[in-house]
């Protein structure tokens, strides 16, 4: 699971599938990040439920974005699910309404070219928590930029 | 000979001073190979001929403390033979007596006394970071687990090392710069770098070899941080900190360096066109002991293609960056200026083949790319080649990850080398495989490697580079894409399956298509016996609609053949029909054209008519000829392009279908 709180509430977040466990978690504002913890585990049941209701056998760029998972209190959560069934999940405030369909889109997109080139890293373990320093970067500059 | 007094520690033992066992211990444990006590013999040379006596009075001291007997140095005999070398050296016979009496220590070269000091103290570490580090460093036997074995490796490279001044490359610091001159970079650099890699210890080695040689022989004093090193001993001298003595960028690879790279590259894999694979290269990469962290961080750095294979220049970056940070350097951000591949990949020789040529070609074609590597346009390296050899590098990883996922595609492509050049050749080969591949490729100049560009493509794209090579002279064909990449596109066999499978859609973008394949070979090599006659009916018939493309050549004169007829009415059929009977014709032309061959033609005043020069007949026929052979494939290659594009756009159609339906149902799922 890889979670990524941002700014104003920003929250990515990507599992293995049947163990769910956070691979790597981010968030910009420090506090109430327990609260965004929590968010992101119980949309991962909304996660689960967009992945099998897509039955379809093509795996196209678009299926892996699920869109918006919902909206609930003031803040709105975004899912992705790569093929390997490693899920990203971005929370982010309500409150910021600048960040567009597309915008969400283009920033799993990133992530998950960042997360492929981690991957692709031979030193890797698979499962393991996400130290890249590139991927950090990464990740940093996409959340300052929904700033 | 008292070989049991040699064996016997205790008798010589006691004659030991304080000062002396201090630094016996200290050497011993640097030589101390394993638990038994043991000391791996290529150490103990190594340490041996540091002392910089004659080879016959080192066998003497070998017999005489015992080892011979033996067979191996153990405790006692390793601290008799250095007493007998500390004899040797002052002057006495080599006998046992003789070091019965006080006698100064052993000097070995580039060690000062002081260095003893500092054993004691890392003596530990020294010990450690010499097994470690030497693995990597060491030749061949990367199997080798055994830390003698490594330590007999890093004494054999070690020796490689001269420890005199007149061998070592490193030796003088005046020598190196022109050895290493080819790289511009310091001499100390050079040393430094081809000692710390077969130094057993750690950065202090380095450090020492930077100022190496010369001034190492007079005796080094131990970089102060990592001065157990004591290997120093058999170090050419270890420096001060004040490394950097010759001014060097520690990130500059030198030339030394680089061919220890490359050695150590073709023991992983002898082609050194080829890739490394990520797992061969963390193996390999573990022996240096460093931190899995820190490992990941330089695969991060090294990999700049991202494709999970190391290049030679990646091999060499990454391998830098290992020595660096074994030696105590922090691991940068970002690649220094001087690491990067653009920058190496210019010194590096080129290494580029036909062979690759072709199968960037193939690779091309079988691989898709996203729709945002279109982007990679600027990345696509054409034209030029020289430095083209970073995308050698580049376009090698797809090249070879392609070749080892169609080695078939390989063999059939290989034997359509025709009489023309290799760059038709791949020409004709592209041109079997749809050319959208080609299509985001423009005749730019090979543009550097923009690490945000990168970040956004895959490894695919540039493999397109190597078309645009071969097609140097034709106008590229502006076709996007085959199709969008639908999941992460990357440079492996799992995608191409995919590939295959999707292909199988109906889109002759499908990568690799057999029977595409054969017939557009013989009919790139077709096209200019096919255009020598088009351009001799042009001399009768100007006006040919179905020539456009050859009405350049109409200015070109052809000797009248009585073929000509024929093919003027050949070849307006051959231009307008669809790309198979197009091909077909072609094949039927060349009878007809083979017997223009046969007809020599004239210097073409096409050619001669333009450069005021008077080119030879010779060059104006061949200069032509090129042109008209490239012309043919830009044509063959815009018409299938337009083909592409409406395959394309049929399926974007479907694909939006679908997607609408999806929205449809998607709602469902919102319960």
């Amino acid at each position: 699971m890889m979670t990524m709180l941002g700014g104003e509430p920003f929250l990515l977040v990507s599992k293995q599938e049947q163990q769910n466990y956070p691979l790597y978690i981010r968030s910009v504002p420090s506090d109430s990040e327990l609260k965004f913890h929590y968010t992101v585990h119980t949309s991962l049941d909304v996660v689960e439920e967009k992945v099998s209701a897509v039955g379809k056998v093509i795996v196209d760029q678009r299926e892996l974005y699920l869109g918006l998972l919902y909206p609930t209190e003031d803040y709105k959560v975004y899912g992705y699910v790569t093929n390997s069934k490693v899920k990203f999940v971005i929370v982010v405030d309500s409150s910021n309404t600048s960040l567009r369909d597309n915008e969400i889109r283009s920033m799993f997109r990133k992530l998950h070219n960042s997360f492929t080139d981690v991957m692709c890293n031979p030193f890797y373990n698979p499962g393991d928590p996400i130290q890249s320093k590139v991927f950090d970067s990464m990740v940093s500059s996409m959340m300052v930029q929904t700033c | 000979m008292d070989r049991a007094a040699g064996a016997a520690p205790g008798g010589t033992f006691m004659c030991m001073s304080e000062k002396e066992q201090r630094r016996y211990s200290g050497l011993y444990t640097l030589c101390q190979a394993d638990s038994s006590g043991k000391l791996a013999p290529g150490k103990v040379g190594e340490l041996f001929r540091a002392s910089q006596l004659p080879a016959d009075t080192l066998h003497q001291i070998a017999e005489l403390c015992g080892a011979k007997q033996l067979g191996y140095f153990g405790t006692g005999q390793f601290y008799v033979a250095l007493k007998l070398l500390a004899a040797a050296q002052a002057g006495l016979p080599v006998r046992l007596e003789s070091i019965k009496n006080e006698l100064p220590l052993p000097r070995f070269s580039d060690m000062k006394e002081e260095a003893e000091s500092h054993f004691h103290n890392h003596s530990q570490n020294s010990e450690t970071q010499s097994h470690h580090f030497g693995l990597p460093l060491d030749s061949t036997p990367r199997a080798m687990t055994d830390r003698r074995g490594f330590r007999r490796q890093e004494s054999s490279a070690e020796k490689k090392e001269p420890w005199s001044p007149p061998r070592s490359p490193c030796g003088s610091p005046p020598a190196s710069p022109p050895s290493s001159h080819g790289c511009s970079l310091g001499t100390q650099r050079n040393g430094a770098e081809a000692h710390a890699a077969q130094m057993p210890g750690g950065s202090g080695w380095v450090h020492a070899q930077l100022e190496t040689s010369s001034p190492s022989h007079s005796g080094n004093k131990p970089h102060p941080e990592h001065t157990s090193v004591g290997a120093p001993v058999e170090r050419p001298g270890e420096q001060d900190a004040g490394m950097v003595d010759y001014a060097d960028d520690p990130w500059r690879i030198t030339e030394e360096q680089r061919e220890y790279y490359t050695h150590q590259f073709k023991s992983l894999q002898p082609n050194l066109g080829a890739l490394i694979l990520g797992s061969v290269a963390k193996n390999f990469f573990t022996k240096s002991k460093l931190p899995i962290l820190e490992l990941s961080h330089i695969w991060e750095l090294s990999d700049v293609d991202r494709d999970g294979a190391l290049t030679l220049t990646e091999f060499c970056i990454a391998f830098h960056l290992i020595v660096a940070r074994k030696n105590g350097y922090p691991l940068p951000e970002t690649l220094p200026l001087t690491l990067l591949p653009r920058f190496l990949e210019k010194d590096a020789a080129p290494s580029r083949t036909a062979n690759e040529d072709v199968f960037f070609a193939m690779s091309l074609a079988q691989q898709k790319k996203d729709p945002p590597l279109t982007e990679t346009e600027p990345l696509i390296f054409f034209g030029e080649t020289e430095p083209g050899l970073r995308l050698q590098n580049e376009t090698d990883h797809q090249m070879h990850l392609s070749v080892m996922t169609l080695s078939k595609q390989d063999l059939r492509e290989e034997p359509s080398k025709s009489v023309f050049s290799p760059k038709r050749i791949q020409v004709t080969t592209v041109q079997d495989k749809p050319p959208v591949h080609r299509s985001t490729e423009k005749p730019d100049p090979p543009p550097e490697l923009d690490p945000h560009v990168r970040s956004r493509t895959r490894p695919r794209s540039y493999s397109s580079a190597s078309i645009e090579e071969a097609m140097k002279k034709t106008e590229e064909p502006p076709t996007p894409p085959p199709r969008p990449q639908k999941t992460h596109s990357r440079a492996s066999s799992l995608d191409l399956n995919k590939l295959f499978q999707q292909s199988g859609q109906g889109l002759k973008s499908g990568h690799l298509l057999p029977p595409p394949a054969l017939p557009p070979r013989p009919m790139a090599t077709q096209i200019p016996h096919f255009i020598s006659g088009t351009d001799k009916s042009s001399q009768k018939a100007v006006q040919q609609p179905n020539f456009a493309d050859f009405s350049k050549f109409q200015e070109e004169e052809e000797n009248a053949i009585q073929a000509e007829e024929q093919n003027r009415e050949d070849a307006g059929p051959l231009r307008t029909p669809p790309q198979k009977p197009v091909r077909r014709k072609y094949r039927t032309e060349s009878q007809v054209l083979d017997s223009l061959q046969p007809f020599p033609s004239p210097s073409h005043p096409l050619t001669g008519s333009k450069p005021p020069q008077k080119l030879s007949s010779r060059q104006k026929k061949e200069i032509q000829t090129a042109i008209r052979k490239n012309k043919e494939t830009n044509a063959v290659l815009t018409r299938l392009n337009s083909e592409l594009q409406q395959q394309l756009k049929e399926v974007h159609q479907e694909r939006v279908n679908l997607e609408s339906q999806l929205e449809v149902l998607r709602p469902v799922a919102f319960l």
